[in-house]
């Protein structure tokens, strides 16, 4: 499944990506999709990113809901005009036949406050499942989007899912050698969610975050915003283990959201300032 | 004549926006028209997903020619002004005609106006339309968002269709130009549809598998998902709002049934219901019991190949990964009594001057327990009270409510049951958020009235002692609903509580009156108050506080009694008299009083309280009885050697016995008055207040009477004195029932 979207991608213009080589909540994280969004320089790339979310574990118990799942992401930049075709087309391309099953795009805005970014899309259902999030980009690091790029979020596992027709993700079988997810995963998510919610030592963990963030600012200081940026990432992750142990109260919450939020924004900051100069040259209709 | 067609198709619309984009549409299209002189007859709206339509019936092919004239300056004026009005009015000089406006030779431009093409007016309409139209959420989007000036629409603008009759009407927005040509169904129909004019749009966008009109849309949906749940035997469970909702989704409605595992039954029917309606847009069913039923309807945008088997079977998927979430929610906040997640509440800040909602919890706590030990609300256990609101508020921190935040309170109610909690107390739990609005269901079970009323007094005294009042439209902390849910709790269940007593009781005067320390002497320094400046600083802005939530509930009150049809004149009487503060006898004071002035009796005592009161405002005599009640006469005396004297002076204005021989009408007065005061005054004690007002009544006839036939103003001062204080006698008797002063009329 991943082979044909990359083909197919690929065959439309976008660079195959990597993922990130970091603990991180989506795609978007990745620097192909937040720093990519900023500027005026066309971007077009495809890309697998694993996600974790602490707080979505489910000891294995719930037949898709899992703190470590698979993301295959796309982003265009400028967004054509026939993205909405393409990713359609993508879908037929899997083995998802539009007249079988209930395709719907249906309203979902995206925010993320702590990348100081928000889009307009939709969330695209099969059958009543969300299977990709489809954002136009309008705002990333508190910066304007010029020009917008539209961002597509498969989910691949609810995907593979329905192309298998199976009931339940750890069903899903990995090769044609009956080795199901179930096999390579559940014990990882058993132990990680066990360890997400119960384990993880909360005092390392805020000292964790204190030296992600006193490193990003360190970043900052010298010039090397993706360095910083990486930093953001970091205590973006470790705010959410903290979120899953439970040890931070409601107020605390609005306040650590807001310094990882100083992080993600200060580093997209430095990476226009740094950026900027050289991208007006190129494209004088362009401005910060 | 004509008819015109415009379809401006988007990417997904939201469902939700469709409606107000309806409007919008319309109200452009007629702004514009109106301001081109075009008559607008019929105008439909319609909106799918993909498409808002209009279509305007009978326009004319152009509109009139008109002849227009401005006033331009005088005769005589500078040149600059003259060539100034003649560029704004695109004429020559020599085109100005000179008129005598007021004697003054004054130019005036004539500009004629030719009639112009309807088709060519539309080509101006149809940008300004799009470029104006206001969405609640807007975005850019493509190559020309490289710019922020680009258009804003909804979602990315993908074609327009405009036609007048035949014709297409030849536009171009932001890089959109218009034609004749739509699209179909997103997945039944591939390729360009061709519309001729506005006649066959519905017709071939049908053929393209595409119901236009939402309202045909929402027919089929309610249709077809009762028949569905009634082939399976089951009654569908009707919302409206799913209905539109499922249609501003949909282009081609497929209503479908599924079944989920009866095992999730064991979940709470509301959490299903909510799940399924919230989530995924489902309809739900019951059986024959009236019991929620293990099926959904969904709306599908196809036909599919397999007659939807495997759409209901991936929506049953879904929803079966929901339910066991709200299954996983439910186990997991079992696991804890309400008093165990009651902690939490510590941790939640109700506001940042009132503190966490802990703290509020034990305030309700402490109010509920009062208010029922007063026997304000009668055969509640005190401790069931006590316990119910310290747990009232405990879900807000289980993991259903953090997911489902409209079950706050009933899922309280679950876990309570679940917990083996008493009946009184789960029930108290799950309603006490009740009345939540007009209309709502008033609670009357003694422990469920206790809490709820506590809750809902609570916040108003915390917010009204930090001054955050309604003002105008704003209302953040929902102050108006809670005063209307308290009153109703009062009305409904006759509860005998007088406000400011539920006021101090509830809330000591630190909390009330702040905590001050220090006051600034004149010279700028600050000095620490002494105990009892402090004492004295906080009982005023107690009575501030009480004062101002006072008004408050009597302005909701009179709002929510002109409502149910109470002269809002009468209430102000009632309320006018002061220190009411226990609705129950204010409003039965205000029935009362509203029989009494529909009755003749009634009318004439109140044109003869205004003749009195007139005489007695005019001679300045005696000030209002709300005002002498509890004045000592003797304040203002400070020479003790005069005391006597003035002391002397006022019993003899206020003593009974007359220095002369009354006329009959006065003396029949005066026995009225000896016989309806303690009677009145006995009623009202007994709080019969028909009783009350028929005592008054009987002094219709002797007020008239002495009017009729007594001079008020008499040469001798003493009978003048005498009578304008047997006036104020009858204004001060009249005043203890109501004060008359406020009632119109």
């Amino acid at each position: 499944m991943i082979l044909a979207l990359h083909d197919f991608w690929s065959a439309n213009g976008c660079l195959i990506l990597q993922p990130y080589d970091m603990r991180m909540g989506a795609g978007t994280f990745h620097t192909a999709t937040t720093l990519r969004a900023l500027g005026p320089e066309p971007w077009n790339a495809a890309f697998v990113q694993p996600c974790r979310r602490p707080t979505d574990g489910r000891y294995g118990e719930n037949p898709n809901r899992l703190q470590h799942y698979y993301q295959y992401q796309v982003i265009l930049k400028p967004s054509p005009a026939n993205i909405q075709d393409l990713y359609l087309e993508s879908l037929r391309v899997i083995g998802i036949d539009p007249l079988k099953h209930d395709i719907r795009f249906v309203e979902d805005d995206w925010e993320s406050p702590t990348l100081g970014a928000w889009g307009l899309g939709w969330e695209v259902w099969c059958d009543g499942m969300e299977v990709t999030q489809f954002t136009y980009f309008q705002q990333m690091g508190g910066f304007d989007c010029k020009p917008v790029a539209g961002e597509l979020t498969y989910g691949l596992e609810r995907l593979a899912m329905y192309i298998q027709g199976v009931d339940s993700v750890y069903d899903l079988q990995f090769n044609s050698a009956g080795v199901s997810y179930g096999d390579v995963f559940l014990e990882n998510e058993k132990q990680m969610s066990k360890w997400n919610f119960e384990v993880a030592d909360t005092d390392a963990l805020f000292d964790l975050f204190n030296k992600a963030e006193a490193e990003c600012k360190n970043a900052l200081e010298n010039q090397v915003p993706i360095a910083a940026y990486e930093q953001a990432v970091e205590a973006s992750h470790i705010f959410n283990l903290l979120q899953a142990r439970g040890v931070i109260s409601v107020q605390e919450r609005a306040s650590y959201m807001g310094r990882v939020r100083d992080l993600a924004r200060g580093s997209c900051e430095a990476h226009m300032a740094k950026e900027a100069p050289g991208w007006a040259e190129k494209y004088p209709e362009w401005s910060a | 004549m004509s008819d015109f067609l415009l379809e401006l198709r988007s990417e997904e619309i939201p469902a939700r926006m469709q409606v107000g984009a309806r409007a919008e549409l319309e109200k452009l299209f007629r702004r514009e028209m109106d301001a081109a002189g075009v008559e607008t007859g019929d105008v439909t709206v319609w909106s799918t997903p993909r498409r808002l339509a209009l279509i305007a019936r009978d326009l004319p092919d152009a509109t009139k020619a008109v002849s227009e004239e401005a006033k331009g300056p005088p005769e005589g004026a500078p040149d600059q002004a003259i060539d100034g009005f003649c560029r704004k009015n695109g004429v020559t000089r020599d085109q100005l005609e000179v008129r005598d406006v007021k004697g003054r030779a004054t130019y005036f431009a004539v500009i004629e106006k030719p009639g112009r093409a309807v088709r060519e007016l539309l080509a101006d309409a149809i940008p300004a339309i799009i470029r104006d139209f206001s969405w609640p959420k807007s975005m850019r989007w493509g190559e020309a968002s490289l710019s922020t000036e680009s258009l804003r629409w909804v979602r990315p603008l993908s074609g327009i269709v405009a036609l007048l009759g035949n014709d297409v009407v030849e536009c171009e927005v932001h890089g959109v130009t218009s034609g004749a040509v739509t699209l179909g169904h997103r997945f039944h129909h591939s390729g360009d549809i061709t519309i001729g004019n506005a006649e066959d749009y519905a017709m071939k966008l049908r053929a393209g598998h595409v119901v236009v009109d939402h309202e045909e849309r929402q027919d089929t949906i309610r249709q077809l998902a009762s028949e569905a749940a009634r082939t399976a035997g089951l009654t569908l469970v009707e919302d409206e709002g799913l209905v539109v909702e499922n249609a501003g989704l949909t282009e081609w409605p497929v209503p479908l049934l599924g079944r989920f595992e009866r095992d999730y039954l064991d979940v709470p029917p509301e959490v299903i219901q909510l799940t399924a309606r919230v989530n995924q847009k489902y309809f739900v069913c019951e059986d024959s019991d009236g019991k929620l039923a293990n099926a959904f309807v969904c709306t599908a945008n196809i036909e599919s190949t397999d007659c939807g088997s495997a759409i209901v079977d991936g929506n049953r998927k879904v929803l079966a990964a929901r339910l066991s979430d709200a299954r996983f929610f439910w186990d997991v906040d079992r696991k804890h009594t309400l008093a165990d997640h009651a902690k939490g509440l510590e941790r939640i800040t109700f506001h940042e001057k009132l503190g966490t909602v802990a703290d509020k919890v034990e305030r309700v706590a402490k109010l509920a327990r009062w208010l029922v030990e007063e026997g304000i609300v009668k055969d509640a256990d005190p401790d069931m009270a006590e316990q119910a609101a310290q747990l009232c508020k405990a879900d807000l921190v289980t993991e259903m409510v953090g997911e489902f935040p409209e079950l706050q309170g009933l899922m309280g109610g679950y876990y309570a049951r679940a917990e083996g909690l008493p009946v009184e107390v789960a029930d108290a739990i799950r309603d006490h958020y009740k009345p939540a609005g007009q209309g709502d269901e008033v609670p009357t079970a003694p422990v469920t009235v206790a809490v709820s009323l506590a809750d809902k007094l609570d916040t108003l005294i915390s917010f009204f002692a930090i001054d955050a009042k309604p003002t105008g439209s704003k209302d953040p902390f929902a102050l108006r609903r809670a005063v209307l849910g308290a009153i109703s709790l009062i009305q409904e269940n006759g509860l005998r509580l007088r406000l400011r007593d539920a006021i101090t009781n509830s809330h000591p005067d630190e909390f009330l009156g702040g905590t001050p320390i220090a006051i600034s002497e004149d010279d700028g320094a600050f000095r620490p108050l002494s105990d009892s400046e402090k004492l004295d600083i906080r009982r005023n802005r107690r009575e501030e506080t009480s004062d101002s939530l006072l008004e408050f509930f009597a302005d909701r009150l009179k709002v929510q009694q002109r409502e149910a049809g109470v002269r809002h004149d009468l209430i102000d009487a009632v309320f006018g008299l002061g220190g009411e503060d226990d609705l129950v006898r204010l409003l039965s004071r205000v029935k009362a009083l509203q029989s009494f002035m529909g009755t003749e009796d009634g009318a004439n005592l109140l044109a003869g309280y205004k003749r009195a009161a007139n005489i007695l405002k005019k001679e300045d005599w005696g000030s209002e009885p709300a005002h002498t009640g509890d004045e000592d006469p003797m304040e203002n005396v400070d020479d003790p050697d005069m005391r006597a004297v003035y002391a002397a002076a006022t019993e003899d204005r206020t003593q009974k016995t007359l220095s002369y021989t009354p006329e009959a009408a006065e003396k029949a007065l005066i026995d009225a008055l000896d016989a309806a005061e303690p009677k009145a005054a006995n009623a009202i004690e007994a709080e019969d207040f028909a009783a009350a007002m028929s005592a008054l009544a009987s002094l219709r006839a002797p007020i008239d009477a002495f009017f009729e036939e007594v001079t008020v103003n008499a040469d001798e001062e003493n009978k003048r004195h005498a009578r304008l204080d047997l006036l104020a006698r009858f204004r001060a008797a009249v005043h203890n029932v109501a004060d008359f002063s406020r009632i119109e009329g």
